[in-house]
């Protein structure tokens, strides 16, 4: 009788101090077996001879020379390059924009702070096919200004080849900046008003207060917003989807929407894998140094 | 425990009792399909209609989305999982592609009991068959390299009949562009800018060119002169669409033909549904006239192939369905609503319109002369990464100001990548 209550007893004790674990192992068991057994899978295929069904024989590395042999690949590499690298920037220096000029304390600044940041509720598809609208000469801005009576205006981006990419930075911007902007808006808000106050009385004008106090302590909310940024940038498909479908031509291709045209259009699963695991390599090269610092900096402050 | 067993016997006796009942249904078959709008809608239903009225248990399985992007992915994971649907819509080499899997069932008795052999067009038989034995059934014939015209706007510069050869064509598409009319309402879509394509290398080249090229794959035409001619001639054609043509849906650019924005549209025949459902008449509100070629044909023709399944009322049905998609009645209804004409040789025409009736006694000509040739725009020709190859090039070419010199070396380097 006794012995039977100790072991209930253990066994209470046993599942009360293990209770998070058992909580959490069924959702590890599935993102372990969803998410990292799918990416040794996607690896797996790219090295095999796979075209419409998944196959298994081995061809090494063969489907990542014919990937980077495709002329249709280096345009899309080119393109991630391009929007990448003006999205990121343009979202930064824009969102830290307006984050200043919503910190002095102006009126109304609940209804601006929704107005920029309303976009963000949108998806991209949305977004997409609204600036599809708007810059389609014949539908949008040009034709309205042609309207208005301004005839030689010109602005035809979204059907030109060398310019369809730039459309894509332009909505994506749109959408993502007043997200940038309540991130830096918050960690200015966080600033130490008495630092603030200090360069005050010593005399520092307001330029140089924020260029040399205030941004530089903000620092490390940068380098989150270039992580979350970096990986829209890598991931985006839905936006190229609708605004361009890719076009003209394959002009505006991006790697996500390449892959999807291998792998599920043209029966083509090996190269369509093998795309997957580059732009897995391009994420892993933003966020493993990230995770790295964050990491080593959470030591540091424990 | 013996929940287990509860479960385990309860499992049991529900799979008995289905085996017993299937055992005595009826023939059953599912469809996999993405004709889910418009007349397409209404032309799947008709077969089902048909299928029901023999006895038969139809088991809809649409999935709309991609152009049948979707439902192909929907296919690979039931056909992994062992459970393929009946009847699936596919075309072209695509069919080749399922039966070289293993995946596809073997139509032969309903072939030879029904005279297969006698009614389908060679070609199309071809397609319909993986190593002699037939393994889908053709439901239709569109027909791609057509010209769509408004007679209104070409009697703005005293035209009354759309151009026989491409020179005419160049000149009367100048003499509209100087008239201020665009002569050409296209939608800058890769498979657009590629059905353009596939029809100028028919009547640039002839039939015999567009054999070698686009469905031998042969290096040497694929570099010759007249292939320089074809980029040449998409050059020009480039000159003859509005500014605003990129990214446009194909029935935007028929509404263009329509509204007299524009004077033509090179498309396929179902551009003739938009004309149709607007209450336009052919030959008097509109002109339908083969692009130029002698006596080329460039079909697209839709079809279902036939999966392996198991059950003696799986397969049943499946047999029962294929009698009746190349039945005349079905061909026949079917087409109506489509806007396409039979697969089957020989179907009463009298029903159809004037533009499906020159379809029909265009294809008897060009299938005597060699012309009656698969579209490769539309994935009859070449299966999808080899026609993709192209059409990369193809759209690229169009989209930018690449020379027909270096246009023809990337079109070659392309395929050949694309082989291996």
């Amino acid at each position: 009788m006794g012995a039977s209550s100790s072991t209930k007893s253990n066994l209470t004790a046993l599942i009360q101090r293990n209770l998070s674990k058992i909580v959490v192992a069924p959702s590890f068991a599935a993102s372990l077996f969803f998410v990292y057994g799918f990416i040794l899978w996607t690896a797996y295929m790219a090295f095999s001879d796979s075209r419409m069904m998944p196959s298994y024989g081995w061809t090494g590395l063969r489907q990542y020379e014919r990937l980077w042999s495709m002329e249709r690949w280096h345009v899309a590499i080119e393109n991630l390059l391009i929007f990448g690298g003006l999205f990121i920037t343009i979202c930064l220096l824009l969102g830290c924009l307006l984050a200043v000029l919503l910190d002095q304390r102006i009126r109304a600044e609940g209804a601006l702070r929704t107005i920029f940041l309303y976009p963000m509720a949108l998806s991209f598809i949305v977004t997409g096919t609204v600036w599809k609208w708007i810059l389609n000469p014949g539908l949008g801005l040009e034709n309205m200004m042609h309207e208005l009576g301004w005839a030689s205006f010109k602005f035809d981006w979204l059907i030109n080849s060398d310019m369809a990419i730039y459309t894509v930075v332009i909505a994506g911007v749109w959408q993502a900046s007043g997200f940038v902007m309540a991130m830096f808006l918050a960690a200015l808000r966080g600033v130490d008003q008495d630092i603030i106050r200090a360069a005050y009385m010593d005399g520092a004008s307001l330029p140089r207060i924020y260029f040399g106090i205030i941004i530089p302590s903000i620092r490390p909310v940068f380098l989150s917003a270039i992580v979350v940024l970096a990986h829209l940038a890598v991931k985006s498909f839905d936006l190229v989807i609708a605004l361009t479908g890719g076009g003209p031509g394959y002009a505006s291709d991006l790697p996500a929407t390449f892959m999807y045209t291998m792998a599920f259009q043209r029966n083509q699963l090996g190269i369509g894998a093998a795309s997957a695991m580059m732009m897995l390599a391009t994420v892993m090269a933003i966020i493993v140094p990230y995770l790295y610092s964050e990491l080593r900096g959470g030591r540091k402050n424990g | 425990m013996k929940l287990t067993k509860t479960i385990l016997a309860t499992g049991v006796a529900f799979s008995a009792l289905a085996t017993a009942t299937f055992a005595h249904a009826e023939p059953t078959a599912e469809v996999l399909h993405w004709w889910t709008s418009g007349g397409e809608a209404k032309a799947v239903s008709a077969l089902k209609e048909d299928f029901e009225a023999k006895g038969g248990k139809w088991v809809d399985s649409p999935v709309a989305g991609g152009a049948g992007d979707a439902a192909m992915t929907v296919l690979r994971s039931r056909v992994l999982s062992g459970d393929a649907p009946a009847a699936v819509q596919l075309k072209g080499p695509a069919i080749q592609e399922w039966a070289e899997q293993g995946a596809l069932a073997d139509l032969n008795d309903v072939a030879a009991a029904e005279g297969w052999n006698d009614v389908l067009p060679a070609a199309i038989q071809t397609i319909m068959q993986y190593e002699g034995d037939y393994v889908a059934v053709p439901v239709n014939i569109h027909r791609v390299d057509w010209i769509w015209a408004n007679p209104e706007v070409l009697a703005k510069v005293d035209v009354t009949e759309v151009p026989g050869t491409w020179e005419e064509f160049n000149s009367l598409a100048d003499k509209l562009k100087a008239a201020g009319i665009t002569p050409l309402a296209h939608g800058g879509q890769p498979w657009q800018d590629a059905t353009i394509f596939e029809t100028v290398v028919l009547g640039v080249g002839g039939p015999e060119f567009y054999q070698q090229t686009m469905i031998d794959l042969d290096e040497d035409a694929l570099k010759s002169d007249t292939m320089k001619a074809v980029f040449d001639q998409m050059r020009k054609m480039r000159g003859y669409v509005d500014a605003d043509f990129s990214g446009r849906d194909w029935n935007l650019a028929t509404a263009m033909v329509m509204n007299g924005d524009a004077a033509m549209q090179i498309m396929g025949d179902w551009a003739k549904g938009e004309f149709m459902a607007a209450g336009k008449v052919p030959g008097k509100d509109f002109i339908c006239a083969p692009t130029p070629s002698e006596n080329g044909y460039l079909f697209n023709t839709d079809s279902f192939a036939m999966f392996e399944v198991s059950g003696d009322d799986k397969v049943a049905g499946q047999k029962l369905l294929a009698e009746l998609i190349v039945g005349e009645k079905f061909q026949e209804t079917f087409n109506l609503l489509k806007g396409s004409i039979p697969a089957r040789l020989g179907v009463p025409m009298t029903n159809f319109d004037d533009c499906a009736i020159k379809s029909e006694s265009d294809l008897k000509s060009a299938e005597e002369a060699g012309g009656f040739l698969p579209s490769m725009a539309h994935g009859m020709a070449l299966r999808g990464h080899l026609a993709g190859a192209i059409i990369d090039v193809v759209t690229a070419h169009f989209n930018s100001d690449m020379s027909s010199d270096e246009a023809v070396i990337r079109l070659v380097e392309a395929v050949e990548l694309a082989k291996d």
